[in-house]
């Protein structure tokens, strides 16, 4: 191996084999007390370059620990709990990602291809769950229209549909979680290219754990959590409005475009307020903003009735 | 078994098993460990204990007769008041930490919102059952009419499965599992009503007058 190579993806000790050492050291005596929340530490995973970005918010960021524990991740378990504890021996290595459809120039990427597309950047954005509840994450990742620029996407395509990892054998089953898998998510093609749109691949300066969709993932700031697809094995470019998984399970709970949206409610509660979770023991109980704050989108949606396309 | 039964300490053992779920929640609380979200946290587990101590009660009744140990009817009324306790706990984690007092948000969720709709009405059921478990007021109003005001308990029970049946967004195993050992709970009541009455018909009539 030469001296100046630069560090691979695959390099990179999995941060679950490194916690996994640091638990068999731990002694007998001392294994009750590291079960109490065991807070990481997290040298080893680091991303090394990345700028900050002026689309991040300067609210405060949740809890490390908060959001890599409470997961919606419904293929390692429907409970919050689950995915950390069910995706820990999760493999994203090798992993591959096709970017086909009505492109010029389709391409399947690995992973070291996916880390070096675009320059990395540290986007500090909010996310807003449709269950109500907020966290501040920083993300980093790269723009998703740099990737869908080098594909040439033709005049056909108006949309983009996601496509998540799906394997039974390390993941629970359709019927289990009462949702279909794979997970599909989808974005109009105006939604996918703009400048807030995000290919994450990582969070707090390190590779995405596995709950939080490793290796890389979606991030759409202005939609509920849903919309942004884990795991993406699949990007693909369409005319039709692709089918979208929470779509197809409950469609007056859940629409295509799924912004964030404090006048349409959810049929089990509103959407006016969400608990921004983190601060203080019980979290804080805020307004929910159009379009999550973001209103730069705004006029991707002039004339559209945001009632009817919830 | 009788005796074990019948001892007053069975009695007060089990009165403090029944606070155990409550001890843990507490205990969980002051090593934060009620995940990021806690007031969910909190809003499922007492939800969760309601329903399970209403199952409890309701099963008091088949195992009695199922096992021949009639005595287990000394430990309904706390199963039932156990319901209850977990329940406005349930309801107060609602108020206060939910909604943080907010009546209008709290009027609008009640009529919009079937689950919370029918989740109150269930709650509110097992107020009047709180209230006359005492042997005073089973005298008050004599056995029958009190053993009629108590069937209410099965609405209530039914209520809080339908109300966890309809908040979930997707994965229904555990209201359904729920709702699967009311309907046997409540099988089991009918079979014994018809054989019951099968019984009656089949007495020479002087044991129907008796009765």
């Amino acid at each position: 191996m030469g001296v100046d190579m630069p560090l691979r993806y695959s390099d990179v000790t999995p941060r679950r084999t490194y916690m996994n050492r640091r638990r068999f050291l731990a002694s007998a005596p001392l294994a009750a007390g590291a079960l109490a929340a065991p807070f990481a530490v997290r040298a080893e995973t680091k991303i090394g370059n990345y700028t900050k970005s002026p689309f991040s918010t300067d609210e405060k960021p949740t809890p490390y620990q908060g959001v890599t524990t409470y997961n919606n991740y419904y293929e390692f378990g429907t409970g919050k709990d689950e995915p950390v504890k069910n995706a820990r021996n999760y493999r994203t290595s090798p992993w591959k990602v096709s970017i086909e459809g009505e492109v010029g120039k389709p391409k399947v990427l690995d992973l070291d291809a996916v880390m070096k597309l675009a320059p990395l950047e540290e986007r500090i954005y909010r996310h807003r769950c449709v269950e109500g509840w907020s966290f501040v994450i920083p993300w980093i990742g790269f723009p998703l229209n740099a990737l869908l620029k080098q594909v040439e996407p033709t005049a056909k395509a108006k949309y983009v549909a996601f496509q998540s990892y799906y394997d039974p054998k390390q993941m629970i089953s359709s019927r289990e979680a009462r949702i279909d898998f794979p997970y599909l998510e989808g974005l109009r093609i105006d939604e996918a290219m703009h400048p807030l749109t995000l290919i994450s691949v990582g969070l707090y300066g390190e590779i995405l754990p596995p709950q939080n969709g490793a290796p890389l993932r979606l991030t759409v700031p202005w939609k509920y959590g849903y919309k942004s697809a884990k795991s993406l094995v699949k990007i693909r470019l369409v005319e039709k409005q692709p089918p979208t998984t929470w779509n197809i399970a409950w469609p007056e709970a859940y629409g295509f475009y799924s912004n964030v949206n404090p006048k349409v409610d959810h049929p089990t509660h509103s959407q006016a307020t969400e608990d921004r979770l983190g601060s203080g023991i019980f979290g804080e109980h805020i307004r929910t903003r159009m379009f999550n704050g973001y209103d730069q989108v705004a006029s991707l949606y002039a004339g559209m009735d945001l009632h009817k396309y919830h | 078994m009788k005796k074990l039964w019948l001892s007053a300490w069975t009695k007060v053992l089990l009165s403090l098993v029944g606070l155990l779920p409550l001890l843990n929640l507490i205990w969980r609380g002051f090593r934060l460990d009620l995940t990021v979200n806690p007031i969910e946290f909190i809003t499922h587990y007492t939800g969760n204990w309601t329903l399970r101590f209403l199952l409890i009660t309701l099963a008091i009744t088949p195992l009695r007769t199922i096992f021949d140990q009639p005595q287990l009817i000394r430990f309904r009324r706390m199963a039932g008041l156990f319901a209850f306790f977990y329940g406005v706990l349930h309801l107060t984690t609602w108020i206060w930490l939910d909604k943080s007092f907010d009546t209008s948000e709290m009027w609008e969720d009640i009529v919009k919102r079937r689950f919370i709709t029918v989740g109150m009405l269930g709650l509110l059921m097992m107020a009047p059952l709180a209230v006359t478990s005492t042997a005073g007021w089973v005298r008050r109003l004599g056995f029958r009419r009190w053993q009629f005001l108590h069937r209410l308990i099965y609405f209530s029970a039914a209520a809080g499965v339908v109300h966890y049946y309809w908040l979930v967004k997707s994965d229904i195993r555990l209201p359904v599992m729920y709702g699967a050992i009311l309907v046997l709970l409540m099988l089991y009541r009918g079979g014994q009503w018809v054989k019951k009455k099968r019984q009656r018909a089949r007495a020479p009539s002087y044991v129907r007058v008796a009765q």
